[in-house]
């Protein structure tokens, strides 16, 4: 188990890559598995660094875990800032064209494709983010 | 994060090296808005870009709509990963990935 407890903003992102990456390296996680975790943290990370505290800031708790034998990776994401369940929002249409597709919108999208599980759930006065990875040694 | 252009005439290359990411897109958005009047073809030369969160496909989307007015877009070089994503994301079917 890995832990990094650090203020949620946007400047802390290369050491939160940095923290994740350095666990998936001890994991000896293939680079076709570190790209999407690492994406995926940087997405779930921004968007509490963005919205949780809002206008003021706070902290995040992210924990990583080895699960199911090392076989897969587990990785929880901890704020007190307001209620925000990402999974309540509705899927992108990724079938639009150029033109008629917004600009944005796709971050949690590309979390819920590429992991194998996301789950949320507000507890304690915590909203509580967690991603799990099968990765293929 | 690197990056390097190549103009010929109406012709841009973007060479990336590098994470593209939160931290690093809006260096690349702003290079865009100056660098892309008058281009007829841009090409994103991703050899060396070694990864890009939905921040980085923000700017990739917001210049293949500029192009799509102008011009035409081409993506090269992206390694597997860097391709996966735009698979997920539904972008293998708007941009021209070579």
């Amino acid at each position: 188990m890995k832990e990094l407890n650090i203020q949620a903003v946007v400047e802390n992102l290369d050491e939160v890559i940095a923290f994740v990456s350095s666990f998936l390296e001890e994991m000896n996680c293939s680079p076709k598995d570190q790209m999407p975790i690492e994406v995926a943290v940087e997405e779930i990370f921004v968007n509490v660094a963005h919205y949780a505290y809002k206008p003021v800031t706070g902290m995040i708790r992210i924990v990583c875990n080895r699960i199911d034998n090392d076989a897969a990776i587990e990785i929880s994401f901890e704020d007190s800032g307001r209620p925000f369940d990402p999974l309540a929002k509705e899927d992108p249409d990724v079938t639009l064209s150029a033109e008629e597709r917004p600009i944005g919108g796709l971050g949690i999208y590309m979390v819920k494709k590429s992991m194998d599980n996301v789950q949320y759930e507000y507890r304690d006065g915590k909203n509580i983010f967690t991603i799990r990875k099968n990765i293929h040694l | 994060m690197t990056i390097t252009k190549e103009q010929n005439g109406t012709a841009l290359t973007i060479f990336l090296s590098g994470r593209l990411d939160t931290t690093t897109a809006p260096e690349l958005e702003s290079e865009i808005k100056q660098d892309l009047e008058g281009i007829k073809e841009l090409t994103f030369h991703f050899g060396n870009l070694e990864y890009i969160s939905s921040a980085g496909l923000r700017v990739i989307m917001t210049a293949q709509k500029i192009m799509s007015k102008q011009g035409s877009m081409t993506v090269t070089n992206a390694s597997e990963e860097v391709k996966e994503i735009f698979e997920v994301t539904g972008f293998s079917s708007i941009i021209d990935i070579r």
